[in-house]
């Protein structure tokens, strides 16, 4: 336990130290901070323009699709700003720069999530926020205590659920080192299909992001739980609640994967 | 300058791992967007003039098309302005803005060979799309592309000269290519927009750059309306180039060399 104490506290000094000198450009800032929230705001613009010429997405509506894209962005949003640091870890093999991380008594995953912090991805979360309330409070469900507590854990268990498949896809690079680019495919490329009911999707499709990455774990199960919605395959609603296990699950392999891929590694030299 | 973009081409050729990893991430977010779009069109079966097909080839050629157009941005000249090694390019006895645009182009005939037919191939295992009627046809696609080429590289440029004035580009940069990614129809194809929306796409450089040439690979302009597609890129490339330019000049009056 004192090890996570430690640990924990050293990454508060990291990230804060990271956030002071960030806020030394402050203009820069801002400007980040205001597209971060923009690429959250297009996502919404892509939905509201399909919107505009149809009523219903594969059964789905306005409202529905509003709750898909509210749950999966502002979970998403949290893990892009706590883990999505990971990724550069692929530029540090490339120049050789990963060793100062093997060197320090922390390690590091700790350090390349506390080092590269980066405050203004918190404008990637606000506005899904928003629309989640927007939309809860126009749908209609039907509430009960089983739903009213499902809906926290979802969105943190989707939260651990993107951070794995970050941590999961850049370990990739410990590898391949220039193939950083297939980790947004399952990332952004995830995240883009989580705004939409996995219904759309092909058959094979469907199957893959339920049985092999769980993102239907991440919006589809859970809000179609709360929206008393028919699910794809006739899964069984009570699936939803298992979204805990399966971040657990992911969790785990994901902090497999990177020890792994960190004992794999090799310096460049020079 | 032929020379210039033939190395450009050469360099791109070296990364060989990237490049497929690319391939797939193109290939798995024409997928996504192909399936959503074709849930939106089984809803209504005609959306701004494009069926179907239409909107699954659509999002195929689209893709192939991102890297062609270097859609995503480039900091290399940024880069340069910032360490100072712009002097250097300056010097050289070849004009600077048709230096970098020479790079370009080296640079998107790679994208093109590599970039752009792989996704459309996978895509047409699992979906139907549709081919050009004519060759005519991929000859006028091509055209429109060069030309979009152009448009897209004369924003790159404009968005990197701020590096003149703003220390950290990455902001602006962000910005000025989210924007253009929205309205040129990366996303959702420009034809679905309301009819305001569609006004301010149109009166952006953005259409320009992607969904333009895409709708001539979809046969969707033919004789005179063609002409008119062709000016409209003409028109960009000239307004985008030229403010450049008037840049550039501004941006030549504040650089001071240091150094002996």
């Amino acid at each position: 336990m004192a090890d996570v104490a430690d640990d924990l506290q050293v990454y508060r000094r990291l990230v804060g130290a990271r956030i002071r000198s960030d806020w030394q450009y402050r203009t820069s800032f801002v400007l980040f901070l205001l597209s971060q929230s923009v690429v959250a705001g297009l996502d919404l613009a892509v939905i509201v323009v399909l919107f505009s010429r149809v009523n219903a997405i594969a059964g789905w509506s306005v409202t529905e699709v509003a709750l898909l894209y509210g749950v999966a962005g502002l979970s998403f949003g949290i893990a892009d700003l706590l883990v999505s640091q990971v990724e550069i870890a692929s530029q540090h093999i490339k120049a050789g720069t990963f060793d100062l991380f093997l060197l320090r008594p922390v390690g590091a995953l700790l350090q390349l999530c506390a080092m590269e912090f980066a405050l203004r991805r918190v404008g990637r979360s606000v506005q899904p926020a928003i629309v989640l309330v927007v939309a809860l409070a126009n749908a209609h469900i039907n509430w009960t205590p089983d739903k009213v507590a499902l809906l926290p854990i979802a969105v943190i268990s989707s939260v651990f659920i993107w951070g794995s498949i970050w941590v999961l896809t850049s370990s990739l690079s410990f590898w391949t080192i220039e193939t950083q680019e297939v980790s947004n495919s399952f990332t952004y490329g995830g995240q883009t299909l989580s705004h939409y009911p996995i219904d759309v999707l092909g058959t094979w499709l469907r199957h893959f992001v339920v049985f092999v990455v769980p993102l239907a774990f991440t919006s589809y199960l859970p809000v179609a739980y709360l929206l008393d919605k028919p699910r794809s395959f006739d899964l069984p609603r009570g699936l939803a609640l298992a979204s805990p296990v399966v971040a657990a699950v992911l969790v785990l392999a994901a902090c497999a994967v990177w020890r792994l891929a960190v004992r794999h590694y090799r310096s460049t030299g020079s | 300058m032929w020379e210039v973009a033939a190395r450009s081409y050469r360099r791109q050729s070296t990364y060989r791992a990237a490049t497929a990893a690319g391939v797939f991430t193109n290939t798995v977010f024409g997928f996504i967007l192909a399936y959503v779009l074709l849930a939106v069109v089984r809803e209504r079966p005609v959306i701004g003039g494009f069926d179907a097909v239409d909107v699954v080839t659509f999002t195929f050629v689209m893709q192939g098309m991102l890297m062609v157009i270097g859609i995503f941005g480039s900091l290399e000249i940024a880069e340069r302005v910032r360490s100072g090694d712009v002097v250097s390019d300056l010097y050289r006895p070849v004009d600077f803005q048709a230096f970098w645009l020479a790079d370009a182009y080296g640079k998107s005939t790679f994208y093109a060979i590599f970039r752009g037919i792989p996704p459309f191939l996978v895509g047409a295992l699992v979906f139907h799309l549709r081919l050009p009627a004519s060759a005519s046809i991929w000859f006028e696609f091509f055209a429109s592309v060069f030309l979009a080429i152009a448009v897209s590289f004369g924003w790159s440029f404009l968005l990197q000269l701020t590096s003149f004035w703003l220390l950290d580009v990455k902001g602006p940069h962000q910005l000025g290519w989210l924007v253009a990614q929205f309205f040129s129809g990366v996303f959702v194809p420009v034809v679905f927009f309301p009819a305001w929306l569609g006004a301010i796409a149109h009166a952006t450089p953005f259409p320009a750059m992607a969904q333009l040439p895409v709708e001539i690979f979809l046969g969707k302009h033919r004789g005179l309306d063609l002409l008119g597609v062709y000016a409209q890129q003409v028109l960009w490339v000239a307004v985008v180039l030229g403010a450049g330019r008037i840049m550039l000049a501004r941006a030549m009056r504040k650089v001071v060399v240091q150094g002996g």
